[in-house]
């Protein structure tokens, strides 16, 4: 079950990195870059079809803080062994105030643990990693295979521009 | 709770070493060309580290002088002063740090491999191009290893320490204005921490994270107390100004005796 969540972190991390860099260099990125889709101060946009709500009372919505308008990023769909995963991540204030993933594999048999488990497990640990309003993580060596895994990257892409 | 500041913050990404390096900058003005030179800098110049003294490279001037091919009076000068430290840092920690007879990271031979100092030592010496940034505070991460640096009129980083069983939680929290964080465990690379004296991986501690001024020899301290294993910790307790948190191949946390309570 841990490599799902984290297979599912990394793809958040990917799918952020993925346009932060090419928002940051202006360069054409790979070709799977995810095209970005800024809109406007609104919570991220909710699940599509089947997939499960998270709880809401889990959410810190962003505050009416005084200079921060809250960001939804949009990743594109990215085809994973599973199946194809598209991630939206709020960022307000340069942190990251909720992730949703409206699109996940549906025709494996992993979907019912994914959907269960994974899912609120990938926004959880997200949000608590926020929650706990670090600026960087301290830990044994990651490699670059492992960056896009790690916490790191996810507080980098934050403040990628 | 993150109402402390406002200050504007920018981070940059690189992978170098085979580790990601992150410097994130805070401050009024994080574009133009005198950041951006300093940061270039600061990334060229681990490029240029990782060009001299990879184990992974057979074109590094570690590699051929490993293999006979170069004096050390002839390589780049980078490499004496490593090796120099590299026998500073054996001595220092009672031959629980020692680049000698490790395991080659391709072909797992024996081999002298440096990387181990390094690191910390490489991002501390960049480090150089961003002290240069009069009224700025960064915090510089290579592959977790951490340095940071933060003005009186900015707020502390903080500074989340992996849990070592699970990297996407974090166990704790450190606020640091300047110095450096280093943690060495298994959690990313499994057994990768070798006992100088078995010259085998050991497992005597999950992760064990230093503090303190520099990241030399924060990064050196926690890489030999990673092979010692929780016995280190009295003898981290006399190194003045670091500070450990160990946790024991069973799960125990440990500290020395000045850790600071958060």
């Amino acid at each position: 079950m841990r490599r799902i969540s984290l297979w599912l972190f990394s793809t958040v991390a990917a799918v952020v990195l993925l346009f932060s860099y090419r928002t940051s260099t202006s360069t054409p990125a790979q070709a799977t870059a995810a095209p970005i889709t800024i809109t406007g101060p609104t919570p991220a946009p909710t699940t599509t079809g089947a997939a499960p709500e998270p709880d809401p009372t889990t959410s810190t919505a962003p505050t009416t803080s005084t200079s921060g308008v809250a960001k939804t990023y949009t990743g594109s769909v990215a085809s994973t062994r599973w199946g194809n995963v598209q991630v939206t991540i709020t960022v307000a204030d340069g942190k990251i105030t909720d992730v949703a993933v409206p699109v996940y594999p549906t025709e494996n048999g992993r979907d019912q643990e994914i959907n269960a488990y994974a899912l609120p497990v990938l926004r959880q640990e997200t949000l608590a990693a926020q929650s706990a309003d670090i600026d960087t993580v301290s830990g044994a060596t990651v490699t670059s295979d492992g960056y896009l895994t790690s916490l790191q990257a996810a507080l980098d892409a934050a403040h990628l521009s | 709770m993150s109402a402390t500041t406002a200050v504007p913050q920018r981070a940059w990404v690189d992978q170098i070493m085979g580790l990601p390096v992150s410097i994130h900058l805070r401050g009024d003005q994080l574009t133009g060309d005198d950041v951006e030179q300093r940061i270039a800098a600061v990334f060229a110049e681990l490029h240029h580290v990782d060009a001299v003294l990879s184990p992974y490279r057979d074109s590094s001037d570690l590699s051929a002088w490993e293999r006979g091919a170069l004096r050390l009076a002839d390589a780049d000068p980078l490499l004496a002063q490593v090796v120099a430290l590299c026998e500073q840092a054996r001595h220092r920690t009672g031959g629980w740090f020692d680049p000698r007879g490790l395991p080659d990271p391709r072909t797992g031979e024996p081999r002298y491999d440096p990387s181990g100092l390094v690191k910390g030592w490489a991002v501390e010496r960049a480090a150089r191009h961003l002290q240069a940034l009069d009224g700025y505070g960064w915090c510089l991460n290579a592959g977790g290893d951490v340095l940071v640096h933060a003005p009186a009129d900015q707020p502390a980083w903080r500074i989340g320490l992996e849990h070592p069983h699970d990297p996407a939680r974090i166990m704790r929290v450190v606020e640091r204005r300047t110095g450096a964080v280093a943690t060495s465990g298994s959690t990313h690379r499994g057994a990768h921490i070798i006992d100088p004296r078995t010259r085998k991986p050991t497992t005597a501690v999950r992760a064990v994270t230093v503090i303190g001024p520099t990241l030399l020899w924060a990064d050196v301290y926690a890489t030999a107390a990673a092979a010692q294993g929780p016995a280190a910790l009295p003898w981290l307790d006399h190194r003045a100004g670091y500070d450990a948190l160990l946790i024991t191949r069973s799960g125990l946390l440990r500290t020395t005796s000045r850790w600071p309570a958060t």
